[in-house]
């Protein structure tokens, strides 16, 4: 017999594609140990409470000062002002798409959704800062040049196309039959919506919170841009924050030198940043699981 | 015999095509109360088409357009002013595949009275709609599980219930067995029965035993066009058209 493919070739052809494979997997190894040991030489000089739970955070200015709650609440207000629009919105969008919408209207739209998810965040950072912060301005005065709100605002619109997309998803994997079941009842659209469709798919829908609200804590240019750079433990959305990522942005664009306190501030903040999506992005895995048990 | 028979529905030349073609061709029918009436006829005839326009089913099918008159008591189910939910309340329908909903036993039966605000004690309703579908003895220790958890012929039966929490007029059935074992099938074909004492039945069926143990009237259906319509012995017994006695008699379909 003729073999087609010489095994000598077959076999470093295996080779290369397990090289592809293990790449992305050596890469999320090494990012985690570069990390963990980073984090480890931060945590030798400043203790993890300290880091944890200081209110001051001030690793460039004197009097220097490690505590990460300024940028965790600098951080929790783009997740929450970016959720208040992503999440009713999208949910609303993917409603509207997947129960109300013709097909016709459908292939208009979900195209334009996803173009809406194309586009380079860092466009959106600047239309934060040249459009919806002015807006804000008109409409609050004092509202300061670099805040929360607007970076808010815009990340929420940047999110808010994979909110609607994992939704219409979530019902649109709601079988026919159910809403049909309904209709015989006597229900209303609005009815089997809210009742029915909605419910069965409530999983689809957390998990796409979820995500939704993992990628607005690791969303960086746009709050890089209109965020501002002030580490500022307050729950007003219209003063200048920073967020984790922002602060990233800022020492990695600074010369400090490797090896110092400083620097190493840097992986400690990434760390946390880490861990944080990790968990929301397991939980949004397991409430999946579930959802894909649901009608059988 | 037909002084007590009254007629309920009335299909009066009824087209219904989908996207241009025609699925059901100038069909005409009596519904009598309180019967039980079969559609038969082979695979693709049109007879869940027809079935679904008597309670404007069809609504929700892309490009479904209909014509002729379908009268529900006098009153034009397709009549622009006619709410397709109000037919819905008083025509019911159980389908071919059980699709009760991912909620409890209990939800699946109380969601239509709860929906739609119906008089009285929602827990009497819901016993009364189970025992009616004779499932009550099975369930009545679970009515917090999941409806999921039911077998394929109970969660038909809870099905039933559910259109029967709603005390329709009319009970539209699509072949309403075709995924169950015969054990299951029988246990529905008992409960057919006992429906046609309070309720109209209309059941497509493909099984044509099933069509003339339960029915008294058959209409049997070929390529949209309604062939013989009539008492269902005569048509099982002595049809007048040829191709009804080759369908009845096993020769196709």
């Amino acid at each position: 017999m003729k073999t087609r493919t010489p095994r000598y070739l077959e076999n470093s052809l295996q080779a290369v594609f397990f090289m592809c494979a293990a790449i992305s997997a050596v890469t999320t190894v090494a990012v985690i140990g570069i990390l963990a040991v980073e984090t480890w030489g931060f945590l030798q000089q400043i203790s993890l409470v300290e880091f944890l739970f200081g209110t001051r955070w001030s690793p460039l200015l004197h009097p220097k000062s490690y505590g990460l709650l300024p940028l965790l609440a600098g951080t929790t207000l783009i997740v929450v002002g970016a959720s208040l629009v992503a999440l009713p919105v999208g949910l609303a969008s993917a409603i509207f798409l997947s129960e109300y919408a013709s097909e016709r209207t459908r292939n208009i739209l979900k195209p334009v959704l996803e173009v809406l998810a194309g586009i380079p965040t860092v466009v959106y950072g600047f239309f934060a800062l040249t459009f919806v912060t002015p807006l804000l301005r008109i409409v609050l005065p004092d509202t300061h040049v670099f805040n929360a709100a607007s970076a808010a605002i815009v990340v929420g619109i940047m999110v808010l196309p994979m909110v609607a997309s994992l939704c219409d998803d979530a019902f649109r994997a709601v079988p026919d039959n159910l809403r049909e079941g309904a209709y015989s009842l006597g229900a209303t659209s609005f009815e089997v919506t809210t009742r029915i469709v909605v419910p069965a798919g409530l999983s689809g829908v957390f998990a796409a919170f979820v995500l939704a609200i993992s990628r607005a804590i690791g969303e960086t240019m746009a709050v890089t841009l209109a965020a501002g750079a002030t580490p500022n433990l307050t729950m007003n959305p219209l003063e200048s924050i920073q967020t984790m990522t922002a602060y990233i942005v800022q020492v990695s664009l600074g010369d400090t030198p490797a090896g110092t306190l400083t620097y190493q501030t840097l992986f400690a903040v990434a760390s946390v940043l880490f861990l944080v999506t990790l968990c929301l992005n397991i939980a949004a895995n397991m409430i999946m699981k579930r959802f894909q048990e649901v009608y059988e | 015999m037909s002084s007590q028979e009254n007629i309920i529905l009335s299909i009066d030349d009824a087209c219904i095509s989908y996207g241009g073609k025609l699925a059901v061709r100038n069909v005409s029918l009596p519904i009598y109360e309180k019967k039980i009436t079969a559609i038969i006829g082979p695979s693709g005839c049109g007879k869940s088409t027809l079935l679904r326009s008597l309670n404007r089913m069809n609504d929700f099918i892309h490009g479904c357009e209909q014509s002729g008159r379908i009268s529900f008591r006098g009153e034009d189910l397709y009549d622009p002013g006619t709410d397709p939910v109000e037919v819905r309340l008083r025509i019911g329908m159980v389908f071919q595949r059980p699709n009760p909903f991912p909620k409890s036993i209990y939800r699946n039966v109380a969601w239509g009275p709860g929906i739609n605000g119906l008089d009285g004690d929602l827990d009497d309703r819901v016993e009364k709609a189970l025992r009616q579908a004779a499932l009550w003895d099975e369930v009545k220790d679970r009515l917090q599980d999941s409806a999921l958890t039911l077998s394929g012929g109970q969660q038909q039966r809870l099905c039933i219930a559910r259109t029967l929490a709603m005390e329709p007029e009319i009970i539209l059935m699509d072949e309403p067995c075709s995924a169950l074992d015969p054990v299951s099938t029988a246990r529905i074909e008992d409960l057919l029965f006992e429906l046609k004492e309070n309720y109209t039945i209309v059941i497509v069926t493909h099984n044509m035993q099933q069509a003339a143990r339960v029915s008294q009237h058959t209409a049997f259906l070929e390529n949209g066009v309604l062939v013989e319509y009539g008492d269902t012995d005569e048509v099982f017994t002595n049809p007048s058209n040829k191709r009804t006695e080759e369908y009845v008699t096993g020769r196709f379909g």
